[in-house]
């Protein structure tokens, strides 16, 4: 059974018949997975398969958009994040959330890491400068813009911005950080370093991440799902899935013969 | 390969291209001709007087512009003062907020309305709701019947410019746990800063030239005055009593007032290109 996979671990979330509609089209169906504590699992499948809408369940992402809900349960540490009473914005604080394509906001790079933070935390200037170093440095870009962070988050290059949305969103210390495609818009040697970010992260976050390139996968995560057509066909340890999968969808996805 | 196809599509491509050149011709021809009829005789007409003396007395010799300079000017700056905010505020509530709400879909369409509403209707109203109760023509007046023109205009060039704030910039000041009025004015609006300024701007050229909101509220003013409360002179007036006066130097000084409406819309309009292609390039 695939929700053995994580068992014995802390889960920090765990989603129960999970399903997802975009008004009438079903996006995910039924859907069981564990997400265990301080780990990378890895979302793969597909294009269409329903992994971005999966880890745009766990921050409630969707709600933004009238017509698209959920059904099931998402217990974040115990607690359904899909209750209507849930708040939205404290939910995002801390699941944070690293997109496709950079998103710098237009401000400066100092700035960019400020807002969050500033959202739910009163610094003073030193607490701040010190807050905005640590991320920075958590990212693996500090060294690259410590004497520009007056200057625009858009001047940087791909890689860089990318990174100083991965800062932003660890500036805020949340407990989980979803990554979508991280770096299917980066060159190679950035989307090394991203790669490497990840490992780091996983020693205080508990990181999700989904991606397109297989080898990515099994370079970074602990464990994989493999989505297809929105349903969880497998889900295990990544060394298992990639070396010996249980379903032959899943090896035929994995070695290329489909997808 | 059919050759007489080939053929045949070359020669509707010429049929298609001749004519739309023409058009282009005759379109640039009127607007040239236009702008050469303005500017031989409004640089003639231009001198230091026209910008430090008012307007002349009938008969009077000589004379300039600078009461209905001024006039304009203040107008046109409470004007911007009024409908910046209120146009800037509703255009990102149907933006931001106003997705899917009937009270936005009302305000878009009332808005479009509102835009090719003729301006002498928007004049008469306010005659008739400010300057027939109180009973004197002002500036004031005058600001508010350019305000109903400017704000709609407003409105829909920030609304279009926020909604090209591409939406995984919103979903990452979200994704932050920021409340929607800070992912509005923190990140979205700031994103679209200069396409909104562009849009002020272009509003503001708008109403540079209108006259018909002007005659029947702040009216005319033949001496120099910045008293808002009271008449006030404004170049298109005067150039629309001057232009039609039997007085040689009125006539003249409606051409340069012209000329003047015409160079300010022009660099307007200049520096709101400028700043729209530097917000593309980002």
């Amino acid at each position: 059974m695939t929700d053995s996979a994580a068992a014995g671990l802390p889960i920090a979330i765990q989603t129960k018949k999970l399903n997802f509609f975009y008004g009438k089209f079903q996006g995910l169906k039924d859907v069981d997975l564990d997400i265990a504590e301080k780990k990378v699992t890895a979302f793969i499948g597909p294009s269409g398969c329903g992994k971005s809408t999966l880890l745009r369940t766990l921050n409630r992402m969707y709600s933004l958009y009238p017509g698209q809900r959920a059904e099931g349960e998402i217990n974040f540490y115990g607690q359904n994040i899909l209750d209507p009473k849930q708040d939205l914005n404290l939910l995002r604080a801390r699941i944070g959330m690293v997109f496709q394509k950079p998103t710098p906001f237009p401000m400066s790079i100092y700035d960019n890491i400020a807002f969050g933070v500033r959202l739910y935390e009163n610094l003073n200037k030193a607490q701040m400068d010190e807050r905005v170093e640590w991320a920075l440095s958590k990212a693996a870009i500090w060294g690259e813009v410590k004497d520009k962070l007056g200057q625009s988050g858009l001047s940087l290059s791909g890689g860089q911005q990318q990174r100083l949305c991965i800062a932003r969103s660890v500036a805020v210390k949340p407990s989980v950080i979803l990554l979508d495609e991280p770096t299917s818009a980066l060159d190679p040697i950035s989307t090394a370093k991203v790669e490497e970010l990840v490992h780091e992260l996983k020693n205080d976050y508990t990181v999700a991440i989904v991606t397109h390139n297989m080898q990515q996968a099994a370079r970074v995560s602990d464990f994989t799902a493999y989505m297809y057509l929105g349903e969880l066909v497998e889900f295990g340890r990544t060394d298992e899935i990639f070396i010996k999968p249980k379903k032959k969808d899943t090896e035929d996805y994995i070695t290329g013969r489909f997808g | 390969m059919n050759q007489s196809l080939y053929n045949k599509r070359k020669r509707v491509n010429q049929v298609g291209l001749t004519l739309s050149m023409t058009a282009m011709a005759l379109g640039l021809f009127v607007l040239l001709w236009i702008l050469f009829i303005l500017f031989k005789n409004g640089f003639e007409a231009l001198n230091w007087a026209i910008f430090t003396q008012s307007t002349p007395a009938p008969g009077s010799e000589g004379g300039g512009l600078a009461n209905a300079i001024v006039g304009s000017a203040m107008m046109i700056a409470v004007t911007a003062f009024i409908s910046t905010p209120i146009g800037v505020f509703a255009g990102v509530y149907l933006a931001e907020y106003g997705d899917s709400s009937k009270t936005a879909a009302v305000t878009r369409f009332v808005t479009d309305i509102m835009l090719s509403a003729p301006s002498i209707v928007l004049g008469l109203f306010v005659y008739a709701i400010l300057v027939a109760q109180v009973k004197h023509f002002s500036g004031w007046a005058g600001s508010l019947a350019l305000a109903l023109i400017a704000i709609p205009v407003v409105v829909r060039t920030t609304e279009n410019m926020l909604r090209l704030v591409p939406g995984s910039l919103r979903e990452a000041a979200y994704s932050l746990g920021a409340p929607q009025w800070k992912v509005a004015t923190f990140v979205t609006l700031r994103a679209a800063k200069a396409g909104v300024v562009t849009g002020l701007l272009l509003a503001l050229a708008r109403i540079s030239g209108e006259t018909a909101p002007l005659l029947f509220t702040a009216l005319n003013n033949q001496f120099f005055s910045t008293n808002m409360n009271a008449p006030m002179a404004n170049l298109p007036v005067v150039i629309f009593q001057f232009a039609m006066s039997p007085y040689d130097n009125w006539i003249r000084l409606a051409w340069g007032g012209a000329l003047i409406i015409t160079l300010t819309v022009l660099v307007l309009n200049i520096i709101a290109r400028v700043l729209f292609r530097d917000k593309v390039k980002v």
